[in-house]
Protein backbone atom coordinates (compact mmCIF):
# COMPACT_ATOMS: atom_id res chain seq x y z
CA UNK A 1 0.00 0.00 0.00
CA UNK A 2 2.86 2.32 0.90
CA UNK A 3 4.41 1.70 -2.49
CA UNK A 4 1.10 2.56 -4.20
CA UNK A 5 0.98 5.86 -2.32
CA UNK A 6 4.53 6.60 -3.38
CA UNK A 7 3.56 5.90 -6.99
CA UNK A 8 0.64 8.31 -6.74
CA UNK A 9 2.73 11.06 -5.12
CA UNK A 10 5.50 10.59 -7.66
CA UNK A 11 2.93 10.86 -10.46
CA UNK A 12 1.43 14.07 -9.02
CA UNK A 13 4.88 15.64 -8.69
CA UNK A 14 6.13 14.73 -12.17
CA UNK A 15 2.89 15.82 -13.86
CA UNK A 16 3.08 19.22 -12.14
CA UNK A 17 6.76 19.66 -13.05
CA UNK A 18 6.12 18.63 -16.65
CA UNK A 19 3.22 21.11 -16.86
CA UNK A 20 5.49 23.90 -15.66
CA UNK A 21 8.00 23.12 -18.40
CA UNK A 22 5.42 22.52 -21.09
CA UNK A 23 2.62 25.01 -20.62
CA UNK A 24 3.63 28.00 -18.55
CA UNK A 25 4.78 29.98 -21.56
CA UNK A 26 1.68 29.22 -23.63
CA UNK A 27 -0.08 32.44 -24.75
CA UNK A 28 -3.38 31.78 -22.91
CA UNK A 29 -1.52 31.17 -19.65
CA UNK A 30 0.59 34.28 -20.08
CA UNK A 31 -2.19 36.61 -21.19
CA UNK A 32 -4.93 35.57 -18.73
CA UNK A 33 -2.68 34.37 -15.94
CA UNK A 34 0.08 37.00 -15.87
CA UNK A 35 -0.46 39.97 -18.16
CA UNK A 36 -4.09 40.52 -17.14
CA UNK A 37 -3.57 40.65 -13.34
CA UNK A 38 -0.36 42.65 -13.70
CA UNK A 39 -2.06 45.14 -16.04
CA UNK A 40 -4.99 45.55 -13.62
CA UNK A 41 -2.63 46.11 -10.72
CA UNK A 42 -0.68 48.70 -12.68
CA UNK A 43 -3.89 50.42 -13.83
CA UNK A 44 -5.14 50.78 -10.26
CA UNK A 45 -1.78 52.05 -9.12
CA UNK A 46 -1.64 54.69 -11.86
CA UNK A 47 -5.22 55.79 -11.13
CA UNK A 48 -4.62 56.55 -7.47
CA UNK A 49 -1.12 55.83 -6.17
CA UNK A 50 -2.04 57.26 -2.76
CA UNK A 51 -4.83 54.72 -2.07
CA UNK A 52 -3.06 51.81 -3.70
CA UNK A 53 -2.04 50.13 -0.43
CA UNK A 54 -5.73 49.65 0.40
CA UNK A 55 -6.24 47.82 -2.88
CA UNK A 56 -3.27 45.44 -2.58
CA UNK A 57 -5.18 42.55 -0.85
CA UNK A 58 -7.94 42.68 -3.47
CA UNK A 59 -5.51 42.80 -6.35
CA UNK A 60 -3.51 39.92 -4.91
CA UNK A 61 -6.72 37.92 -4.59
CA UNK A 62 -7.57 38.69 -8.19
CA UNK A 63 -4.09 37.64 -9.27
CA UNK A 64 -4.59 34.32 -7.46
CA UNK A 65 -7.91 33.74 -9.26
CA UNK A 66 -6.75 34.60 -12.78
CA UNK A 67 -3.32 32.98 -12.63
CA UNK A 68 -4.51 29.62 -11.27
CA UNK A 69 -7.66 29.29 -13.38
CA UNK A 70 -5.87 30.38 -16.58
CA UNK A 71 -3.14 27.81 -15.94
CA UNK A 72 -5.70 25.04 -15.34
CA UNK A 73 -7.49 25.78 -18.60
CA UNK A 74 -4.16 25.41 -20.39
CA UNK A 75 -2.77 22.36 -18.60
CA UNK A 76 -6.03 20.42 -18.82
CA UNK A 77 -7.58 21.49 -22.10
CA UNK A 78 -4.43 21.32 -24.24
CA UNK A 79 -4.03 17.76 -23.04
CA UNK A 80 -7.67 16.85 -23.52
CA UNK A 81 -7.52 18.11 -27.09
CA UNK A 82 -4.23 16.43 -28.01
CA UNK A 83 -5.04 13.18 -26.21
CA UNK A 84 -2.02 13.49 -23.93
CA UNK A 85 -4.27 13.37 -20.86
CA UNK A 86 -5.21 9.84 -21.91
CA UNK A 87 -1.54 8.97 -22.01
CA UNK A 88 -1.21 10.08 -18.38
CA UNK A 89 -4.14 7.85 -17.50
CA UNK A 90 -2.33 4.87 -19.01
CA UNK A 91 0.41 5.18 -16.40
CA UNK A 92 0.10 3.23 -13.14
CA UNK A 93 -1.45 6.15 -11.27
CA UNK A 94 -5.10 6.93 -10.57
CA UNK A 95 -7.31 9.54 -12.24
CA UNK A 96 -7.41 11.42 -8.93
CA UNK A 97 -3.62 11.74 -8.93
CA UNK A 98 -3.60 12.93 -12.53
CA UNK A 99 -6.06 15.68 -11.59
CA UNK A 100 -4.14 16.54 -8.43
CA UNK A 101 -0.99 16.85 -10.53
CA UNK A 102 -2.85 19.30 -12.76
CA UNK A 103 -4.16 21.25 -9.77
CA UNK A 104 -0.64 21.39 -8.34
CA UNK A 105 0.59 22.72 -11.70
CA UNK A 106 -1.97 25.55 -11.55
CA UNK A 107 -1.10 26.17 -7.91
CA UNK A 108 2.60 26.59 -8.70
CA UNK A 109 1.90 28.92 -11.62
CA UNK A 110 -0.40 30.99 -9.38
CA UNK A 111 2.14 31.00 -6.58
CA UNK A 112 4.82 32.29 -8.93
CA UNK A 113 2.64 35.08 -10.36
CA UNK A 114 1.18 36.05 -6.98
CA UNK A 115 4.63 36.12 -5.41
CA UNK A 116 5.77 38.62 -8.05
CA UNK A 117 2.75 40.89 -7.48
CA UNK A 118 2.92 40.51 -3.69
CA UNK A 119 6.69 41.04 -3.53
CA UNK A 120 6.58 44.12 -5.76
CA UNK A 121 3.60 45.65 -3.89
CA UNK A 122 5.05 44.99 -0.42
CA UNK A 123 8.50 46.33 -1.28
CA UNK A 124 7.31 49.34 -3.28
CA UNK A 125 4.55 50.36 -0.87
CA UNK A 126 6.59 49.55 2.24
CA UNK A 127 3.83 47.28 3.63
CA UNK A 128 4.40 44.91 6.55
CA UNK A 129 1.96 42.04 6.25
CA UNK A 130 1.74 39.12 8.67
CA UNK A 131 3.65 36.63 6.51
CA UNK A 132 2.23 33.56 8.25
CA UNK A 133 -1.29 34.92 7.94
CA UNK A 134 -0.63 35.72 4.29
CA UNK A 135 0.51 32.14 3.68
CA UNK A 136 -2.46 30.78 5.67
CA UNK A 137 -4.83 32.45 3.21
CA UNK A 138 -2.83 32.47 -0.03
CA UNK A 139 -1.94 28.77 -0.05
CA UNK A 140 -5.50 27.39 0.33
CA UNK A 141 -6.78 30.12 -2.01
CA UNK A 142 -4.33 29.03 -4.71
CA UNK A 143 -5.56 25.46 -4.27
CA UNK A 144 -9.23 26.52 -4.26
CA UNK A 145 -9.02 28.50 -7.49
CA UNK A 146 -6.77 25.96 -9.16
CA UNK A 147 -9.44 23.35 -8.34
CA UNK A 148 -12.17 25.67 -9.61
CA UNK A 149 -10.22 26.05 -12.87
CA UNK A 150 -9.86 22.27 -13.07
CA UNK A 151 -13.60 21.78 -12.52
CA UNK A 152 -14.55 24.14 -15.35
CA UNK A 153 -11.80 22.85 -17.64
CA UNK A 154 -12.65 19.15 -17.42
CA UNK A 155 -16.22 20.01 -18.39
CA UNK A 156 -15.14 21.24 -21.85
CA UNK A 157 -12.51 20.33 -24.43
CA UNK A 158 -10.92 23.50 -25.82
CA UNK A 159 -8.81 26.09 -24.00
CA UNK A 160 -10.93 28.97 -25.31
CA UNK A 161 -14.12 27.25 -24.12
CA UNK A 162 -12.68 26.85 -20.64
CA UNK A 163 -11.44 30.47 -20.53
CA UNK A 164 -14.82 31.77 -21.69
CA UNK A 165 -16.71 29.60 -19.22
CA UNK A 166 -14.38 30.67 -16.42
CA UNK A 167 -14.90 34.35 -17.13
CA UNK A 168 -18.39 34.19 -15.67
CA UNK A 169 -17.36 33.28 -12.10
CA UNK A 170 -14.08 35.21 -12.38
CA UNK A 171 -15.62 38.57 -13.25
CA UNK A 172 -18.60 38.00 -10.97
CA UNK A 173 -16.18 37.47 -8.10
CA UNK A 174 -13.98 40.43 -9.02
CA UNK A 175 -16.99 42.74 -8.74
CA UNK A 176 -18.76 41.14 -5.77
CA UNK A 177 -16.07 39.87 -3.45
CA UNK A 178 -14.40 43.04 -2.28
CA UNK A 179 -11.54 43.24 -4.77
CA UNK A 180 -12.37 46.83 -5.70
CA UNK A 181 -15.48 47.75 -3.68
CA UNK A 182 -15.95 46.62 -0.08
CA UNK A 183 -18.58 43.89 0.29
CA UNK A 184 -20.24 45.99 2.98
CA UNK A 185 -20.94 48.71 0.38
CA UNK A 186 -23.03 46.31 -1.72
CA UNK A 187 -26.83 45.94 -1.47
CA UNK A 188 -27.88 43.30 1.07
CA UNK A 189 -28.81 40.67 -1.54
CA UNK A 190 -25.44 40.97 -3.24
CA UNK A 191 -23.70 40.80 0.12
CA UNK A 192 -25.40 37.48 0.69
CA UNK A 193 -24.30 36.29 -2.74
CA UNK A 194 -20.75 37.45 -1.99
CA UNK A 195 -20.74 35.22 1.12
CA UNK A 196 -21.31 32.24 -1.17
CA UNK A 197 -18.23 33.01 -3.27
CA UNK A 198 -14.75 31.85 -2.25
CA UNK A 199 -12.94 35.02 -3.30
CA UNK A 200 -14.72 36.94 -0.52
CA UNK A 201 -12.81 34.87 2.05
CA UNK A 202 -9.53 35.28 0.19
CA UNK A 203 -9.89 39.08 0.07
CA UNK A 204 -11.05 39.22 3.67
CA UNK A 205 -8.20 37.01 4.87
CA UNK A 206 -5.58 38.89 2.91
CA UNK A 207 -6.90 42.18 4.23
CA UNK A 208 -6.56 40.89 7.78
CA UNK A 209 -3.01 39.66 7.04
CA UNK A 210 -2.02 43.05 5.69
CA UNK A 211 -3.73 45.42 8.09
CA UNK A 212 -5.09 43.65 11.18
CA UNK A 213 -2.43 41.17 12.25
CA UNK A 214 -3.28 38.12 14.39
CA UNK A 215 -7.03 38.46 14.04
CA UNK A 216 -8.73 35.11 14.88
CA UNK A 217 -11.15 35.76 12.00
CA UNK A 218 -8.29 34.69 9.76
CA UNK A 219 -9.00 31.09 10.78
CA UNK A 220 -12.63 31.49 9.80
CA UNK A 221 -11.57 32.51 6.30
CA UNK A 222 -9.07 29.66 6.21
CA UNK A 223 -11.79 27.17 7.18
CA UNK A 224 -14.21 28.59 4.59
CA UNK A 225 -11.53 28.20 1.91
CA UNK A 226 -10.98 24.56 2.86
CA UNK A 227 -14.71 23.94 2.41
CA UNK A 228 -14.59 25.53 -1.05
CA UNK A 229 -11.53 23.41 -1.89
CA UNK A 230 -13.55 20.26 -1.24
CA UNK A 231 -16.55 21.66 -3.11
CA UNK A 232 -14.47 22.23 -6.25
CA UNK A 233 -12.02 19.37 -6.09
CA UNK A 234 -14.39 16.46 -5.55
CA UNK A 235 -16.73 17.27 -8.48
CA UNK A 236 -13.69 17.91 -10.71
CA UNK A 237 -12.33 14.44 -9.90
CA UNK A 238 -15.77 12.93 -10.39
CA UNK A 239 -16.22 14.67 -13.74
CA UNK A 240 -12.84 13.45 -14.98
CA UNK A 241 -13.73 9.91 -13.88
CA UNK A 242 -16.97 10.17 -15.86
CA UNK A 243 -15.16 11.33 -18.98
CA UNK A 244 -13.13 8.13 -19.00
CA UNK A 245 -15.73 5.70 -17.71
CA UNK B 1 2.73 -15.00 -13.61
CA UNK B 2 3.04 -18.72 -14.60
CA UNK B 3 4.09 -19.22 -18.22
CA UNK B 4 1.04 -21.35 -18.91
CA UNK B 5 -1.32 -18.52 -17.94
CA UNK B 6 -2.54 -16.39 -20.84
CA UNK B 7 -1.37 -12.77 -21.01
CA UNK B 8 -4.94 -11.69 -21.74
CA UNK B 9 -8.11 -13.61 -20.99
CA UNK B 10 -11.42 -12.10 -22.08
CA UNK B 11 -14.80 -13.66 -21.45
CA UNK B 12 -18.06 -12.24 -22.78
CA UNK B 13 -16.93 -8.60 -22.82
CA UNK B 14 -19.60 -6.05 -23.76
CA UNK B 15 -19.42 -2.28 -24.23
CA UNK B 16 -22.37 -0.08 -25.09
CA UNK B 17 -22.42 3.62 -25.97
CA UNK B 18 -26.07 4.50 -25.54
CA UNK B 19 -27.95 2.43 -28.09
CA UNK B 20 -24.80 1.40 -29.92
CA UNK B 21 -23.40 -2.01 -29.05
CA UNK B 22 -19.71 -1.32 -29.73
CA UNK B 23 -18.39 -4.64 -28.41
CA UNK B 24 -20.73 -7.60 -28.38
CA UNK B 25 -19.89 -10.48 -26.01
CA UNK B 26 -16.36 -11.15 -27.22
CA UNK B 27 -14.19 -13.89 -25.74
CA UNK B 28 -10.57 -14.69 -26.55
CA UNK B 29 -7.22 -15.36 -24.99
CA UNK B 30 -3.75 -14.14 -25.89
CA UNK B 31 -0.86 -16.42 -24.97
CA UNK B 32 2.37 -15.09 -23.56
CA UNK B 33 4.94 -14.23 -26.22
CA UNK B 34 2.57 -14.21 -29.19
CA UNK B 35 1.54 -11.39 -31.50
CA UNK B 36 -2.23 -11.42 -31.52
CA UNK B 37 -3.98 -9.50 -34.24
CA UNK B 38 -7.36 -7.87 -33.93
CA UNK B 39 -8.52 -7.33 -37.47
CA UNK B 40 -11.55 -5.44 -38.61
CA UNK B 41 -12.79 -2.34 -40.40
CA UNK B 42 -13.24 1.02 -38.66
CA UNK B 43 -16.02 0.93 -36.09
CA UNK B 44 -15.75 -2.83 -35.56
CA UNK B 45 -14.83 -2.40 -31.89
CA UNK B 46 -11.04 -2.83 -32.00
CA UNK B 47 -10.12 0.38 -30.21
CA UNK B 48 -12.99 0.03 -27.71
CA UNK B 49 -11.67 -3.42 -26.78
CA UNK B 50 -8.17 -2.03 -26.21
CA UNK B 51 -9.58 0.85 -24.16
CA UNK B 52 -11.33 -1.62 -21.88
CA UNK B 53 -8.22 -3.77 -21.50
CA UNK B 54 -5.97 -0.82 -20.60
CA UNK B 55 -8.39 0.79 -18.16
CA UNK B 56 -9.58 3.75 -20.25
CA UNK B 57 -13.14 2.41 -20.44
CA UNK B 58 -15.24 0.17 -18.23
CA UNK B 59 -16.91 -2.90 -19.73
CA UNK B 60 -20.67 -3.11 -19.27
CA UNK B 61 -20.60 -6.90 -19.02
CA UNK B 62 -18.09 -9.72 -19.02
CA UNK B 63 -14.75 -10.43 -17.43
CA UNK B 64 -11.17 -9.70 -18.38
CA UNK B 65 -7.85 -10.68 -16.86
CA UNK B 66 -4.65 -9.01 -18.01
CA UNK B 67 -1.23 -10.34 -16.95
CA UNK B 68 -2.92 -12.26 -14.17
CA UNK B 69 -4.83 -9.26 -12.79
CA UNK B 70 -8.61 -9.14 -12.88
CA UNK B 71 -10.05 -5.95 -14.39
CA UNK B 72 -11.08 -3.40 -13.38
CA UNK B 73 -9.92 -4.08 -9.79
CA UNK B 74 -6.34 -4.95 -10.72
CA UNK B 75 -5.81 -2.38 -13.47
CA UNK B 76 -3.34 -0.29 -11.47
CA UNK B 77 -1.06 -3.28 -10.95
CA UNK B 78 -1.49 -4.47 -14.54
CA UNK B 79 -0.57 -1.01 -15.88
CA UNK B 80 2.94 -1.37 -14.44
CA UNK B 81 3.64 -4.21 -16.85
CA UNK B 82 1.80 -3.06 -19.95
CA UNK B 83 2.77 -0.56 -22.61
CA UNK B 84 0.16 1.12 -24.75
CA UNK B 85 0.52 2.75 -28.15
CA UNK B 86 -2.79 4.50 -28.90
CA UNK B 87 -4.03 5.09 -32.42
CA UNK B 88 -2.79 8.69 -32.25
CA UNK B 89 0.78 9.68 -31.39
CA UNK B 90 -0.05 11.59 -28.24
CA UNK B 91 3.26 12.77 -26.84
CA UNK B 92 4.21 16.28 -25.82
CA UNK B 93 4.94 18.58 -28.75
CA UNK B 94 6.92 20.97 -26.56
CA UNK B 95 9.27 18.33 -25.19
CA UNK B 96 12.21 16.80 -27.01
CA UNK B 97 12.25 13.10 -27.90
CA UNK B 98 14.59 12.43 -24.98
CA UNK B 99 12.50 14.45 -22.52
CA UNK B 100 9.30 12.70 -23.59
CA UNK B 101 10.95 9.36 -22.88
CA UNK B 102 12.36 10.49 -19.54
CA UNK B 103 8.99 11.88 -18.47
CA UNK B 104 7.35 8.53 -19.23
CA UNK B 105 10.14 6.73 -17.36
CA UNK B 106 9.45 8.90 -14.31
CA UNK B 107 5.71 8.31 -14.48
CA UNK B 108 6.30 4.56 -14.50
CA UNK B 109 8.79 4.74 -11.64
CA UNK B 110 11.89 3.68 -13.58
CA UNK B 111 14.93 4.08 -11.31
CA UNK B 112 16.60 7.47 -11.71
CA UNK B 113 19.96 6.02 -12.82
CA UNK B 114 18.20 3.90 -15.46
CA UNK B 115 16.01 6.60 -17.01
CA UNK B 116 18.49 8.26 -19.36
CA UNK B 117 20.29 5.02 -20.18
CA UNK B 118 17.07 3.31 -21.27
CA UNK B 119 15.79 6.37 -23.12
CA UNK B 120 19.00 6.69 -25.15
CA UNK B 121 19.05 2.97 -25.92
CA UNK B 122 15.47 3.11 -27.21
CA UNK B 123 16.30 6.17 -29.31
CA UNK B 124 19.18 4.20 -30.86
CA UNK B 125 17.00 1.10 -31.39
CA UNK B 126 14.35 3.18 -33.14
CA UNK B 127 16.82 5.20 -35.21
CA UNK B 128 15.96 8.49 -33.50
CA UNK B 129 19.14 9.11 -31.52
CA UNK B 130 20.39 11.87 -33.82
CA UNK B 131 17.09 13.71 -33.29
CA UNK B 132 16.94 13.13 -29.51
CA UNK B 133 17.09 16.84 -28.66
CA UNK B 134 14.50 17.87 -31.25
CA UNK B 135 10.97 18.66 -30.19
CA UNK B 136 8.30 16.05 -30.87
CA UNK B 137 6.37 18.60 -32.95
CA UNK B 138 9.19 18.69 -35.52
CA UNK B 139 9.02 14.94 -36.21
CA UNK B 140 7.52 13.30 -39.29
CA UNK B 141 4.46 11.10 -38.79
CA UNK B 142 6.56 7.92 -38.97
CA UNK B 143 9.07 9.24 -36.44
CA UNK B 144 6.21 10.23 -34.14
CA UNK B 145 4.81 6.71 -34.29
CA UNK B 146 8.24 5.24 -33.61
CA UNK B 147 8.79 7.53 -30.60
CA UNK B 148 5.30 6.72 -29.29
CA UNK B 149 6.18 3.02 -29.41
CA UNK B 150 9.54 3.74 -27.73
CA UNK B 151 7.72 5.59 -24.93
CA UNK B 152 5.47 2.58 -24.39
CA UNK B 153 8.58 0.41 -23.94
CA UNK B 154 10.52 2.63 -21.52
CA UNK B 155 9.37 0.67 -18.44
CA UNK B 156 10.12 -2.68 -20.12
CA UNK B 157 6.53 -3.97 -20.24
CA UNK B 158 5.60 -7.62 -20.67
CA UNK B 159 2.58 -6.82 -22.81
CA UNK B 160 2.34 -4.19 -25.53
CA UNK B 161 -0.92 -2.89 -26.99
CA UNK B 162 -0.49 -1.45 -30.46
CA UNK B 163 -3.56 0.29 -31.83
CA UNK B 164 -3.29 0.80 -35.60
CA UNK B 165 0.47 1.40 -35.43
CA UNK B 166 1.05 2.03 -39.13
CA UNK B 167 -2.15 3.83 -40.15
CA UNK B 168 -1.43 7.03 -42.01
CA UNK B 169 2.23 6.21 -42.63
CA UNK B 170 3.86 6.09 -46.05
CA UNK B 171 4.94 2.67 -47.31
CA UNK B 172 8.59 3.04 -46.28
CA UNK B 173 7.79 4.24 -42.76
CA UNK B 174 5.20 1.48 -42.32
CA UNK B 175 7.71 -1.16 -43.47
CA UNK B 176 10.33 0.12 -41.07
CA UNK B 177 7.84 0.15 -38.18
CA UNK B 178 6.72 -3.40 -38.96
CA UNK B 179 10.29 -4.56 -38.82
CA UNK B 180 10.63 -2.89 -35.40
CA UNK B 181 7.51 -4.71 -34.21
CA UNK B 182 8.92 -8.02 -35.47
CA UNK B 183 12.05 -7.30 -33.46
CA UNK B 184 9.97 -6.86 -30.31
CA UNK B 185 8.48 -10.32 -30.72
CA UNK B 186 12.02 -11.75 -30.71
CA UNK B 187 12.53 -10.14 -27.31
CA UNK B 188 9.64 -12.22 -25.95
CA UNK B 189 7.10 -9.42 -25.64
CA UNK B 190 3.42 -10.30 -25.95
CA UNK B 191 1.83 -7.95 -28.48
CA UNK B 192 -1.84 -7.19 -28.97
CA UNK B 193 -2.11 -5.50 -32.34
CA UNK B 194 -5.17 -3.94 -33.91
CA UNK B 195 -5.04 -3.17 -37.57
CA UNK B 196 -7.15 -2.98 -40.68
CA UNK B 197 -4.14 -3.68 -42.88
CA UNK B 198 -4.49 -7.31 -43.83
CA UNK B 199 -0.95 -7.68 -45.10
CA UNK B 200 0.32 -6.30 -41.80
CA UNK B 201 -1.65 -8.87 -39.83
CA UNK B 202 -0.47 -11.60 -42.19
CA UNK B 203 3.16 -10.58 -41.79
CA UNK B 204 3.26 -10.03 -38.04
CA UNK B 205 0.60 -12.03 -36.24
CA UNK B 206 0.72 -15.53 -34.83
CA UNK B 207 -3.05 -15.57 -34.52
CA UNK B 208 -5.78 -13.27 -35.72
CA UNK B 209 -9.26 -12.53 -34.44
CA UNK B 210 -11.57 -11.12 -37.09
CA UNK B 211 -13.95 -8.57 -35.67
CA UNK B 212 -17.08 -7.42 -37.47
CA UNK B 213 -19.63 -5.06 -35.91
CA UNK B 214 -18.36 -5.70 -32.41
CA UNK B 215 -18.33 -9.49 -32.67
CA UNK B 216 -15.47 -11.92 -33.19
CA UNK B 217 -16.40 -14.00 -36.22
CA UNK B 218 -13.24 -16.13 -36.41
CA UNK B 219 -9.96 -16.71 -34.56
CA UNK B 220 -7.17 -18.59 -36.30
CA UNK B 221 -3.62 -18.41 -37.59
CA UNK B 222 -3.06 -16.46 -40.84
CA UNK B 223 -2.10 -19.73 -42.60
CA UNK B 224 -5.34 -21.46 -41.57
CA UNK B 225 -7.40 -18.46 -42.53
CA UNK B 226 -5.85 -18.41 -45.98
CA UNK B 227 -6.41 -22.13 -46.34
CA UNK B 228 -10.14 -21.49 -46.03
CA UNK B 229 -10.15 -19.94 -49.46
CA UNK B 230 -7.32 -21.93 -51.02
CA UNK B 231 -9.68 -24.65 -52.28
CA UNK B 232 -11.69 -22.08 -54.20
CA UNK B 233 -10.70 -20.74 -57.56
CA UNK B 234 -9.93 -17.06 -57.63
CA UNK B 235 -9.94 -15.21 -60.91
CA UNK B 236 -9.42 -11.52 -61.49
CA UNK B 237 -10.54 -9.63 -64.59
CA UNK B 238 -9.53 -6.11 -65.55
CA UNK B 239 -11.92 -4.46 -68.02
CA UNK B 240 -11.23 -1.62 -70.42
CA UNK B 241 -14.21 0.35 -69.14
CA UNK B 242 -16.10 1.04 -65.94
CA UNK B 243 -17.50 -2.21 -64.57
CA UNK B 244 -19.20 -0.70 -61.51
CA UNK B 245 -22.65 -0.09 -63.11
CA UNK B 246 -22.65 -3.62 -64.54
CA UNK B 247 -21.41 -5.50 -61.45
CA UNK B 248 -24.82 -6.62 -60.21
CA UNK B 249 -25.87 -7.95 -63.56
CA UNK B 250 -22.57 -9.77 -63.94
CA UNK B 251 -22.93 -11.39 -60.53
CA UNK B 252 -26.44 -12.59 -61.40
CA UNK B 253 -24.95 -14.55 -64.32
CA UNK B 254 -22.24 -16.23 -62.22
CA UNK B 255 -24.36 -18.79 -60.43
CA UNK B 256 -22.49 -20.15 -57.39
CA UNK B 257 -19.46 -17.93 -57.85
CA UNK B 258 -19.29 -14.57 -56.07
CA UNK B 259 -17.98 -11.33 -57.52
CA UNK B 260 -16.23 -8.57 -55.61
CA UNK B 261 -15.41 -5.21 -57.17
CA UNK B 262 -11.77 -4.29 -56.55
CA UNK B 263 -11.87 -0.97 -58.37
CA UNK B 264 -13.92 0.52 -61.19
CA UNK B 265 -12.16 -1.62 -63.80
CA UNK B 266 -11.34 -4.74 -61.84
CA UNK B 267 -13.50 -7.53 -60.51
CA UNK B 268 -12.51 -10.64 -58.56
CA UNK B 269 -14.53 -13.86 -58.85
CA UNK B 270 -14.53 -16.34 -55.96
CA UNK B 271 -15.49 -19.99 -56.36
CA UNK B 272 -17.34 -21.73 -59.16
CA UNK B 273 -15.82 -23.77 -61.97
CA UNK B 274 -13.00 -21.66 -63.47
CA UNK B 275 -13.81 -22.75 -67.05
CA UNK B 276 -17.44 -21.73 -66.61
CA UNK B 277 -16.41 -18.45 -64.98
CA UNK B 278 -14.15 -17.60 -67.93
CA UNK B 279 -16.91 -18.49 -70.43
CA UNK B 280 -19.48 -16.40 -68.56
CA UNK B 281 -17.20 -13.39 -68.32
CA UNK B 282 -16.17 -13.49 -71.99
CA UNK B 283 -19.81 -13.79 -73.03
CA UNK B 284 -20.73 -10.90 -70.74
CA UNK B 285 -17.91 -8.82 -72.18
CA UNK B 286 -19.21 -9.46 -75.69
CA UNK B 287 -22.85 -8.71 -74.75
CA UNK B 288 -21.97 -5.45 -73.06
CA UNK B 289 -19.27 -4.44 -75.55
CA UNK B 290 -16.77 -3.87 -72.80
CA UNK B 291 -13.30 -5.19 -73.57
CA UNK B 292 -11.19 -7.30 -71.25
CA UNK B 293 -7.69 -5.96 -70.66
CA UNK B 294 -6.40 -8.78 -68.47
CA UNK B 295 -7.55 -12.01 -66.88
CA UNK B 296 -5.62 -14.04 -64.34
CA UNK B 297 -6.00 -16.65 -61.66
CA UNK B 298 -4.62 -15.42 -58.37
CA UNK B 299 -3.27 -16.90 -55.14
CA UNK B 300 -5.64 -16.33 -52.23
CA UNK B 301 -4.39 -13.85 -49.67
CA UNK B 302 -5.42 -13.12 -46.11
CA UNK B 303 -7.54 -10.36 -47.62
CA UNK B 304 -9.52 -12.96 -49.54
CA UNK B 305 -9.99 -15.01 -46.38
CA UNK B 306 -11.10 -11.91 -44.54
CA UNK B 307 -13.53 -11.03 -47.29
CA UNK B 308 -15.03 -14.47 -47.21
CA UNK B 309 -15.30 -14.60 -43.40
CA UNK B 310 -16.37 -11.02 -42.76
CA UNK B 311 -18.50 -10.70 -45.88
CA UNK B 312 -17.04 -7.29 -46.67
CA UNK B 313 -16.30 -5.95 -50.09
CA UNK B 314 -12.68 -5.13 -50.91
CA UNK B 315 -13.80 -1.57 -51.57
CA UNK B 316 -14.72 -1.22 -47.89
CA UNK B 317 -11.29 -2.41 -46.87
CA UNK B 318 -9.64 -0.20 -49.49
CA UNK B 319 -11.46 2.78 -48.01
CA UNK B 320 -10.19 1.76 -44.58
CA UNK B 321 -6.64 1.97 -45.83
CA UNK B 322 -6.72 5.66 -46.56
CA UNK B 323 -4.95 7.65 -43.83
CA UNK B 324 -7.27 8.60 -40.98
CA UNK B 325 -8.29 12.22 -40.65
CA UNK B 326 -6.49 14.21 -38.01
CA UNK B 327 -4.04 11.49 -37.16
CA UNK B 328 -0.78 12.69 -35.68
Amino acid sequence: MAVAWQDELRGIYHIAIKDMRTYYLKPPALSWGMVFPLAWTLAFYLRSPGDFAELVPGLLAMTIVFSTTAAEAVVINFELRLGTLERLLLAPIGITSVLLGKVLGGFLFGLFTTAIVAGASILYMGLHPDILGLALIAVPSLMVFSSMGALFSVAVKEVFEAQTLLNLPRFLMVFLCGVVYPVSALPEGLQLLARLLPLTYTVQGLRISFFEHADPLLWRDFAALLVFLILFLLPAIRLLHRRFR
Amino acid sequence: MPESEPAILVDGLVKRYGELLAVDHISFQVNQGEIYGFLGPNGSGKTTTIRMLVGLAQPDEGRAKVLGYHLPAGISQAKRYMGVVPDVSNLYDELSALDNLIFMARLYGVAREEQKKRAEQLLRDFGLYERRKDRFSTFSRGMKRALTIACALIHEPRLLFLDEPTTGLDAAAARSLRSLISGLREKGLTIFLTTHYLEEADLLCDRIAILVQGRIVRIDTPAHLKRLVQTESLVEFTFQGDILPLAKELESRLGEAKAAVIDQNTIRIYGGDPAEVFDTIFQFSKDKAIGIEAASTIRPSLEDAFLKIAGLSPRVMAAEKSPGKGRR
